[in-house]
Order: C-alpha cells, then structure tokens, then sequence
C-alpha cells in the first residue's frame, strides 16, 4: 500500500465523524419530535462518557467499571446547580427545608455561580481520577482488581448519595428543576438548544479522541495496555500514561452527566449506579471499544434500545439486551463498528483479485 | 553537571553486587567494570546468574551493592529512571509492538526526548535520529509493515534500533542472535561493531562461535559469580573455563 493511501486511510475517522455531526446536527433535529430528540441527548451524554471509556478501555486496557461515578459527579455538579437556579436567589431547595436545618451548606453555595459550576464539573473528576489513578497504577494494580475497586467506589458513591439525604436529596435525587442557566427546561426551543450543545459537546469529544488516537500518546497508549512492562524500558512510567488516559477519561464522563442533568430534568442515584456504569460499558463493548466512533455509536444504540424495547416489552427487554450482547461478544467481539474495515479489506481483496484476474 | 564524574569516558562500575530470591542466592559478590567501546560478552552455563546480573542493574530484581554510572546508582532508581540516564536492554524474546508499524516502534522509542507537548501532536515527519536509526539497523525496506510480520532477526535488529533511537549508551543484549541463522548472525555482529565506538555494549551469549569472532572482552560467570575475565583467547586457555563451559559447550555445538 503506498503512502498516500495510508495518509488517507488515517483520515477515514474523520468522514465517520462527519456522517455522525450530519446525522445529530441537521437530520435528528428535523425528523424527530422535541420528546425523541430529548431522548437522543440523552444517550449522546451516554455516548460523551462512552468516548472516554473507549479511550481508558479500548486503548488503555483500564477496565473502567465504574464511570458512573465520574458521570455522577458532574450531574451532581449541575443538578446543584440547577436546583439552586430553580431555588430562586437566597432561598434554600425545597429538600433541605424537609430534610435538612433549612440552611443551605457551606460546599453548596458556590454552586450558586455557573462558572464555579462549570469548572467544577471538569476539576472535581478530574482530581478524583489523578488521586485515584497514582494510587492505584503506581502501585500495579490492574484487570479485575481495578475493574472491581473501580465498580465497588461506584456502590460506595451511589450510597452516600442516598445516606446524605439532607445534602443530595436522597433517593429521590435532585428534581423539580426549572432552568438551564436562565433558559426555561419546559420552552421546545431551548431543549432543542440544549440537544444542540450536548451533541455538539459529543462531535468536539469525538475529535479531540482522534487527535488523541493518532498522537505519539496513543501510540504510547496502545504500547501500555499491549505490553506494559515493555514500556517502562522506552523510558516511560506506565503508570504516567494510564493515568492521562484515565483523568480524560473521567472528565469526558463528568461532562456528559452534566448534560444528562437539564434533559432528564432531575438528577437520582439510580442514574448514577453501578447498574447504570454497567449499560455505559456494555455500549461501548457493542460499539467496538478499540475504535475511535464504536463506543459513541455503541452508546447510542444501547440507549435507543434500552428506550424503545422497554416501551414495547417493559417486563422482557432486559433479555432482549443480553441476548444482543451474547450475540455480538461471540460473533464479533470486536465490537458492531469493527464489520465496517473488515467488509472494506474484503471488498479491496476482491477488487485486487480481479484485477489480478484481468492482468493474467 | 558539575559532577567530576561526568568528565570521565563513561563507565558502568559495579561493586560487590548480589542478588537473592527468598535466601537463595542468585548471585553474589559481582564486580565488573563495564567500558565504553568495547563489545563485552556475558557468557556462563544456564543458572549462571547472567539475565538475573542485567535484571537487577535494569531494576527488574531488587540487589544489594553498587552499580554506578555517570554518578547514579543504578540500584536505586525504578526501571524506566534507568532508561532515562541512558541504560537500555533487550529481552531474550524479541518484544516489540506487533500492531505498530517498524517506524511506529522506532519513533515510540524516542519518547525520553520529548517534551509533554510533543507528546499529543501526531507524526508529521520521520525524526533524523529516527531515520538514521533505521538505516543502521538495515530495515528501510520493511519500515512501513507491522512489526509482528518481520522475521526473528529482524525483529532483535529492531529492538537494537529502539535503543539507538533512545539514545542508551549502555545496551543490555540478552541472546540477541539465539535462533538466527549463520548469515543473519553476521550482521548482528557487524551492526554491533558499527555501533560500539561510543556506548557500552555487553551482550549475554550462548554461542560460542559468535562469542569467538566478536568478542572484545569476556566475562565468564559461574553459579551467581564472575569466574573470571580475559580476552576470547585468555578464556580459551584458563582451565577452569574448561572445565565449566566449554569443555561441555565443545560437545554440544550442535545447540548452538
């Protein structure tokens, strides 16, 4: 294969990205209702930390179980946020008048401010997975270990949530919210607003994960999950690599849950459970974890299915999931997207022989 | 920088080095004085403690004693820290990253001169040290395929490419030719002289013949001690080589 065609080839992603910002941007908007277009933002926030599981996963290694916890903390952030928003200015949320003395908590009033909240939402996760991240690379530990410390963090998260009703609302969350940084949640055009930045969130994720994928870091990345210890004789601390990976990827999780918050109109530790890490997971295992679109388009499909067999099945679609995993882990592990260049090199195969064909 | 040390030819000096694994002790009391220049053989019957001696000064195994070059010990920095002052090693199975291409694992190699910002922007070129790299190492031809199709020399050749591009003076070779063929160890022994001049190469090796033809120095170990040092010639005439390696590799050539 010449070089040309190898420069080009590394741009496919590119033409991928570019269907799916046609897709969000101007076909769903057009042909979809505001509640299905709702909808689709949500599993676009699925699809954001999706993208950073691909990274962590697919191309780290880091069997990333519980993102719930990074997804929850950025919800949180902006469900705080919202809920003093819908509060009114001085006054407390409704839960703390119930629950709690009625007077809003030191830690909650500089959610008050969208710029705090907006930092907020990529520091917090961001020093959470560092702190987590040293402790845990630098001391070695990795596969099942990671995935099960990751997933039992999650558990812990999810029941503090719900102990701390006085401070998060408890099991029934944060709920009752009425704006989006000014803007009425209930007004068609500003859902579609807020569609609009969550998918244009997801396309800007998408292309900083392919800048990532071609950059000596991904190479480095690949090199880590493939052979570690190899990596430490490059002259890299492993450990370094996996945690830059893991932080994004904490963030990119963060971020969608922070969307997820004004389209959903409430914020509960359901949403941020382990069982709801499970479903991201799933998603980007179906996408294909390895490549740069599997995990969004992966993401998506889970939470079209996840919508659409519940409302037709509400007591079976959860097989009906399982089955298609069974499906796809045997048939193309992989993943959905990894058919795509195999039918590509097929088709070029076939072409190739022809024209082989012909010269003799 | 201000270290008198640096101001010498560079020299890896290893003081009483030793090694155990749950009381056993798999080497003991090494001293070795490794020289820039000159290409220095580890040679010594299985167990002899010559992989074990590299582990350790790489920091694979925990040892106890001295090894210092340019001022650091050795001993006291993690595996990738070594790298970093310029000590680099290969494995006796040839572990490159099969997925990436023969540039790709080159490039990846130079990492230690690369700022964090380099570190996210793409390949646009091939690096000069890169390119001179490859030219060394003989594998233009083949730069652009995955490294897992290349060939078992080659890929050795690679791993010896990867740590000129990373720049290490003192290359570790852990059975670099087992499993070449006549031909291929030729040119693995002439790479290695090319190279030589300005590092400190020691390679670990089995085969006698290769040992014989470019051997500067050798350096015999016997149950996790130096038996003793000399050229290709003193080795041949001690008696005591005789009597552990040689004398049993002479009637076992055909291994080699």
């Amino acid at each position: 294969m010449n070089a040309r065609v190898m420069a080009f080839k590394a741009y496919f992603p590119l033409i991928g990205i570019a269907i799916l910002a046609l897709f969000l941007l101007v076909i769903a908007p057009g042909a979809l209702s505001s509640f299905r277009l709702n909808n689709l933002g949500k599993y676009c926030c699925y699809a954001i930390a999706g993208v950073g599981i691909g990274l962590a996963w697919g191309r780290g290694g880091m069997l990333v179980l519980g993102q719930g916890l990074f997804f929850g903390l950025g919800a949180y952030a902006m469900g705080m946020h919202l809920k003093l928003e819908a509060a009114g200015p001085d006054a407390v949320p409704d839960f703390m008048m119930n629950f709690g003395s009625g007077v809003l908590p030191a830690w909650w009033a500089p959610f008050r401010s969208g710029a705090f909240t907006i930092a907020a939402i990529v520091v917090i996760p961001a020093l959470v997975a560092l702190v987590l991240g040293l402790a845990v690379f630098k001391r070695r530990i990795k596969g099942a270990y990671f995935a099960i410390l990751s997933q039992a963090l999650t558990v812990a998260f999810g029941a503090l949530l719900v102990s701390q009703i006085k401070y998060t609302g408890g099991q029934t969350g944060l709920n009752s919210l009425s704006t989006f940084f000014g803007y009425n949640l209930y007004d068609p055009v500003n859902k579609k607003m807020i569609y609009m930045i969550t998918a244009v969130i997801l396309i800007v994720m998408l292309l900083i994960t392919f800048q990532l994928y071609r950059s000596r870091f991904g190479e480095v990345l690949i090199a880590t999950r493939d052979q570690e210890e190899r990596v430490r004789f490059l002259g890299y601390d492993p450990a370094n690599i996996k945690v830059v990976a893991f932080v994004i990827a904490a963030i990119m999780a963060s971020i969608g849950g922070a969307m997820f918050v004004p389209m959903a109109g409430l914020i509960n530790p359901r949403e941020v459970s382990a069982l709801a890490s499970i479903m991201l997971i799933a998603g980007v295992a179906l996408g294909g974890r390895a490549t740069l679109l599997g995990p969004a388009i992966g993401a998506l499909v889970v939470g079209y299915g996840r919508t659409s067999l519940s409302e037709a099945y509400p007591d079976q679609w959860t097989y009906f999931l399982g089955a298609m995993f069974i499906i796809v882990i045997l048939f193309i592990p992989n993943g959905l997207t990894s058919v795509i260049p195999k039918a590509w090199q097929a088709l070029n195969r076939r072409r190739t022989d022809i024209k082989e064909v012909e010269a003799v | 920088m201000n270290d008198p040390q640096t101001h010498e030819p560079d020299h890896l000096e290893i003081k009483d080095l030793a090694v155990s694994f749950d009381g056993f002790k798999a080497i003991s009391g090494v001293d070795l004085a490794l020289k820039q220049g000159r290409l220095h053989f580890l040679i010594g019957p299985n167990g002899a403690g010559k992989t074990t001696l590299v582990d350790a000064l790489t920091g694979l195994v925990k040892a106890s004693g001295h090894a210092t070059y340019r001022g650091k010990d050795l001993l006291s920095l993690k595996s990738h820290q070594i790298v970093r002052a310029g000590v680099g090693r290969t494995f006796q199975t040839a572990t490159v990253f099969e997925e990436l291409s023969v540039l790709q694992n080159l490039d990846i190699a130079g990492g230690v001169h690369r700022s964090a910002w380099g570190m996210i922007m793409a390949r646009r070129k091939v690096p000069t040290y890169v390119e001179e790299a490859l030219e060394t190492i003989g594998l233009q031809d083949v730069s652009r395929r995955p490294a897992g199709v290349l060939a078992h020399g080659q890929k050795q050749w690679l791993e010896i490419g990867m740590l000129l591009v990373q720049d290490a003076k003192v290359m570790f070779l852990d059975e670099t030719v087992a499993g070449m063929s006549a031909e291929e160890r030729e040119e693995t022994g002439e790479l290695l002289r090319r190279i030589c001049p300005d590092r400190t190469i020691v390679v670990i090796e089995h085969d006698m013949d290769f040992v014989r033809t470019f051997a500067d120095i050798v350096t015999v170990m016997h149950g996790g001690k130096v038996l003793t040092e000399g050229t290709v010639a003193e080795i041949q005439a001690n008696p005591q080589v005789q009597e552990v390696y040689l004398g049993r590799s002479a009637e076992g050539t055909a291994h080699a």
